[in-house]
């Protein structure tokens, strides 16, 4: 198995994703470059946080318009793996690989801290290894993290069971108090119809090591791999 | 010839950048503003060669895909000689 993470101009979350497969997963990963186009040795590519392009114009625009991401969305219509985090999920949503939009945060705020999220579901290649119903704490550093869609969109969203983690407290409750940044029904992170492709605000891979003040974000990459391993 | 683009938030999404401005302007005295929504405007120098009509087409196209995000805003074109 073999992992990618995607280097846009202003990523800056990269080493993060780089340091966990490598590290934690123990599997080999390169860094691949905005300009490249093939993707046909990976298994799973990361798009990872960050401020590509500066944010200019809305964040995840322009980094749609960069010549790996056509080629990530062939990757992702063949089956393969493709996991957004924060600046990430923002361009997976510009690219309409996920469906809605990450707004401005409702307080107008960067926030930069740790928060709870509850898992929705385990039926994800990047989450059966969790239990559904458990709280992560991972943090979040965004300032356009308000998830935002359409009433049809969201009513598939539910339907389908793509909503993979909302905001709560630290019980489990999904309460507006608990909601960092007004996202429409707490979301998270969510997956695309064929749950190949997964868009999360938080950040699992600044929460893989105790030192860091949490490490439940490697049920993800475990679950990730797991699934890797079981396909490959 | 030349282009303006004008993107806004659709209605009902919500703007809190708008709010924050509508909140100070309040604070500075002025009175009688419903609301305010800010938006964004883009100027774009264009070929005269083109023609008016294909002007429109185009830079409503480059509105349409690139300039603004159908999910969230609206766009107007004007095309000026």
């Amino acid at each position: 198995m073999k992992f990618g993470v995607i280097v846009f101009p202003g990523s800056n979350c990269d080493h993060d994703a780089y340091h966990v497969i490598s590290k934690h997963v123990g599997q080999p990963v390169d860094f691949i470059w905005h300009r490249d186009t093939n993707l046909s040795s990976y298994d799973a590519v990361i798009i990872p946080g960050g401020f590509s392009y500066g944010d200019y114009l809305r964040a995840g625009a322009l980094a749609r318009f960069s010549p790996v991401m056509s080629s990530v969305k062939k990757f992702a219509q063949r089956g393969r793996f493709v996991l957004g985090i924060c600046n990430g999920f923002q361009i997976l949503c510009e690219a309409g690989l996920l469906p809605g939009a990450l707004l401005r945060n409702r307080d107008l705020h960067f926030i930069c801290e740790h928060i709870f999220v509850l898992v929705e579901t385990a039926d994800t290649p990047f989450t059966h290894e969790l239990q559904r119903g458990s709280v992560l704490r991972l943090p979040i550093a965004h300032a356009e993290g308000n998830y935002i869609c359409d009433e049809d969109t969201f009513a598939e969203l539910k339907r389908e069971d793509r909503i993979i983690i909302s905001y709560c407290d630290k019980d489990g409750g999904v309460t507006n108090t608990a909601n960092p940044n007004g996202s429409r029904d707490n979301i998270a992170g969510i997956c695309n119809r064929d749950r190949n492709v997964l868009g999360l605000m938080p950040h699992p891979e600044r929460a893989c090591e105790d030192l860091l003040g949490s490490s439940d974000g490697r049920g993800i990459f475990r679950s990730l791999a797991a699934t890797l391993a079981s396909v490959a | 010839m030349k282009a303006k683009v004008y993107v806004n938030l659709k209605p009902g999404v919500l703007d809190p950048q708008g709010k924050a401005i509508q909140h100070s302007v309040e604070l500075l005295g002025f009175n009688g503003i419903s609301h305010i929504r800010q938006g964004k405007y883009f100027e774009i120098g264009l070929d005269s060669a083109l023609g008016e009509a294909a002007a429109h087409e185009s830079v409503s196209r480059l509105a349409r895909e690139v300039l603004s995000n159908p999910i969230i805003e609206d766009f107007s074109v004007e095309i000026e000689a």
